[in-house]
C-alpha cells in the first residue's frame, strides 16, 4: 500500500512537473531571446542586447508593425465595448431562467468557443463581399464581436448567478423601478464579472487570428497577421521583440486584473 | 410602480448581432458551396465532387482528426496531473499554478507559436542540450514533424483543458476524498473510483476545447507544420486567399465544421459512457 502511494506520488508528481515546465517555459524562453546580441533567433542568445527592441521601437523602419499594432487595439477597444454591453443585457435576460429556448440560445451564444472558427472568417469574408463592403477596421470589429462575447458573457453570467434574488426582490417592494433596482443592485454585485469579460474580450481581440486572417486588408493590417508574416521564410528577429512586449502586457494587465476582480478566481467561472 | 420591462428582451441585442454577423454568413458557406464554378454562377455540386472524389481530401481530414486526437490524448496526460496537484495544494501553491496557465492562455497563440519555433529549430533549446550532452550527432529535425507539432500544440492548447478541469475541480467535496482514504483506499484507487468520475464533467468540455482548438489552429500547423503536413484549415486559405475558388474553400471550411463537430460528440459520448461505467 505504501508502496502504491508512493508510486502515484512519483508519477503524478512527474507528469505535472512535466506539465508545468511546459505551459511556462517557452514563454520564458521567448522573453529571454528577445535580448538576444546576435543577428538571428537562436538559445540561449549570443549575448545581451536591446538592439531589437530598439529597431522595433524605431518610428521609420518599424512602422508597419505599429501601424499593425494601433490597428489591432482600436479593433479590441471596440470590439470589447460592444461584445461586453450586449453580453451583460443577454446575461440579465438569461439569468435564473430555465427551459428548452434559454437552453438553446444559451448554447447559440456559446458556440463560437467550439466551432471552428476559421470557417466563420471564410463565411465573414463571403458575406462581406457579397454586401459590396471593402475590408475595414470596422468589419474585422464586428467579426471579433462574435467571437470575444461568449468570454464576457460567462464571466457575467457566473456574477449573476452568484446575485441572490431576495436583494431585486426586497428592492422591489420597498418601491424601486425596474431600471433603479438594475442600476443600485444588479450592476454594483455583477460589476467585477462584467470587468472580468470586459479583459478577456479586450485580449481576444488583440490575439485573434481565424477572423483577422480573412478580413485584414492592405490597409488594414492586424498584429498577429504582420507576426506571421514576419515568422514566414525569413525569421525577422523583431518578432521576438513585439512578442516580449506583448508578454509584459499582458502580465502587467493580469496583475492589475488580479487586483481589482480577481481574475483567476473569476477565469473558473 | 413603473411595469417591469419583460427581460428576456434584454438577449435580443446579442441575438440579433449574431443572427446578421454569425448565423448569416455561416448559412452562406452552404450556399456558396452549391456553386459549380468559381465566378460563382452556375449552381452545381461540382465542387463538393471534386474535393469529396479526391482521395488526398480524405487523408488531409484523417489527419486534421488525428492531430487532434493526438493534442487531446498530450495535453490529458501532463494536464491532468498538473490539476491533481493544484488541487491538492495550499492557496498558494494554487494561484502560482493558476497564474501560469492563464498567462500562456493570454499570451497571443502567434507568440506561442514563435516560442516552440525556438524551442524547436535547428539551433533551437531542444537541439542544443542534446548536442551538448552527446545524445545526438547531428541536430534533429523537429519542426515540420508530426511530433514536433503535437509537442507545440499541446503547451498551446493546455490552458483551454486547465481551466474548465480546474473549475470543476474546485467545486469537488474534498470530504470524499478524505473518505476514501480513511476507508483504505490507496491513492490510485481514490483516483480512479471517486476524483476521475467526478471532475469528468470538467475533463470532457476542456477535451472539447483543445480538440476544435487544436483542429483550427491554422498558424500553428502552418508555421510549425510547414508545407508537407497539410491539415483543413491550410485548404480553406489556399482555396480561398490564394486560389479564390471560394465554393471549394466553402466545401472546404464545411468540412472542417462536421469533422470538428463529429469529434466533439465523439468526445462526450465517450464521456457519457466512461462515466455510466465508473458509477
Amino acid at each position: 500500500m505504501r508502496v502504491r502511494d508512493l508510486s502515484y506520488s512519483l508519477v503524478v508528481g512527474t507528469l505535472a512537473t512535466v506539465g508545468f515546465v511546459v505551459l511556462i517555459g517557452p514563454v520564458l524562453i521567448v522573453l529571454v531571446t528577445s535580448f538576444t546580441l546576435g543577428r538571428s533567433i537562436k538559445f540561449p542568445p549570443a549575448g545581451l542586447s536591446l538592439q531589437w527592441y530598439q529597431l522595433l521601437f524605431d518610428p521609420v523602419r518599424s512602422s508597419q508593425i505599429h501601424r499593425a499594432a494601433l490597428n489591432s487595439v482600436e479593433v479590441a477597444l471596440v470590439a470589447m465595448s460592444v461584445a461586453t454591453i450586449l453580453a451583460t443585457l443577454a446575461s440579465v435576460a438569461l439569468a435564473r431562467r430555465t427551459g428548452p429556448w434559454v437552453r438553446a440560445l444559451d448554447t447559440f451564444f456559446m458556440s463560437p468557443l467550439i466551432l471552428p472558427m476559421l470557417a466563420f472568417g471564410l463565411a465573414a469574408l463571403m458575406y462581406f463581399t457579397f454586401l459590396g463592403f471593402r475590408p475595414s477596421l470596422a468589419l474585422i470589429a464586428a467579426g471579433h464581436v462574435v467571437v470575444v462575447s461568449p468570454l464576457a458573457l460567462r464571466t457575467t453570467s457566473a456574477s449573476m448567478a452568484q446575485l441572490d434574488p431576495a436583494l431585486l426582490e426586497s428592492s422591489a417592494s420597498l418601491g424601486a423601478g425596474w431600471f433603479y433596482t438594475f442600476r443600485r443592485v444588479t450592476l454594483p454585485v455583477i460589476a467585477p464579472g462584467i470587468v472580468a469579460g470586459a479583459f478577456l474580450a479586450f485580449v481576444g481581440s488583440l490575439d485573434n487570428v481565424p477572423i483577422s486572417l480573412f478580413l485584414a486588408g492592405p490597409r488594414s493590417d492586424m498584429l498577429p497577421i504582420r507576426m506571421w508574416g514576419m515568422m514566414e521564410s525569413m525569421l525577422d528577429p523583431r518578432v521576438a521583440a513585439v512578442s516580449g512586449v506583448l508578454i509584459a502586457v499582458v502580465l502587467v494587465l493580469m496583475l492589475v486584473m488580479e487586483r481589482v476582480v480577481g481574475l483567476t478566481r473569476r477565469s473558473l467561472g | 410602480m413603473r411595469p417591469r420591462p419583460a427581460e428576456w428582451q434584454l438577449a435580443l441585442p446579442l441575438g440579433l448581432a449574431y443572427a446578421a454577423f454569425f448565423l448569416v454568413p455561416l448559412l452562406l458557406l452552404i450556399v456558396v458551396s452549391g456553386f459549380a464554378d468559381e465566378k460563382i454562377t452556375t449552381p452545381g455540386l461540382t465542387q463538393w465532387r471534386k474535393f469529396l472524389g479526391d482521395s488526398f481530401t480524405w487523408k488531409v481530414i484523417f489527419d486534421t482528426v488525428k492531430l487532434g486526437a493526438l493534442t487531446v490524448v498530450a495535453t490529458v496526460l501532463v494536464g491532468y496531473p498538473l490539476a491533481l496537484v493544484c488541487l491538492g495544494a495550499g492557496p498558494r501553491v494554487q494561484r502560482v499554478i493558476l497564474f501560469v496557465v492563464i498567462l500562456p492562455l493570454l499570451t497571443s497563440v502567434v507568440v506561442r507559436t514563435f516560442a516552440w519555433i525556438v524551442i524547436l529549430g535547428r539551433e533551437g533549446v531542444i537541439n542544443h542540450t542534446l548536442l551538448w550532452l552527446g545524445v545526438v550527432p547531428a541536430p534533429l529535425r523537429l519542426l515540420q514533424t508530426e511530433h514536433g507539432l503535437v509537442i507545440a500544440l499541446t503547451q498551446i492548447e493546455m490552458p483551454l483543458l486547465l481551466l474548465p478541469l480546474l473549475s470543476v475541480m474546485s467545486r469537488m467535496d474534498p470530504s470524499l476524498r478524505d473518505a476514501s482514504a480513511a476507508l483504505g483506499a490507496s491513492r490510485w484507487r481514490t483516483l480512479f473510483r471517486v476524483t476521475l468520475p467526478l471532475s469528468l464533467p470538467g475533463l470532457v468540455a476542456g477535451c472539447m476545447l483543445v480538440f476544435a482548438s487544436a483542429t483550427t489552429a491554422f498558424i500553428s500547423q502552418f508555421v510549425i507544420g510547414g508545407n508537407r503536413l497539410v491539415y483543413l484549415p491550410l485548404l480553406i486559405w489556399q482555396q480561398s486567399l490564394v486560389v479564390y475558388n471560394w465554393p471549394l474553400a466553402s466545401a472546404a471550411a464545411l468540412t472542417l465544421l462536421v469533422s470538428v463537430g463529429f469529434g466533439v460528440t465523439a468526445i462526450a459520448a465517450v464521456g457519457r459512457r466512461s462515466r455510466a461505467y465508473a458509477l
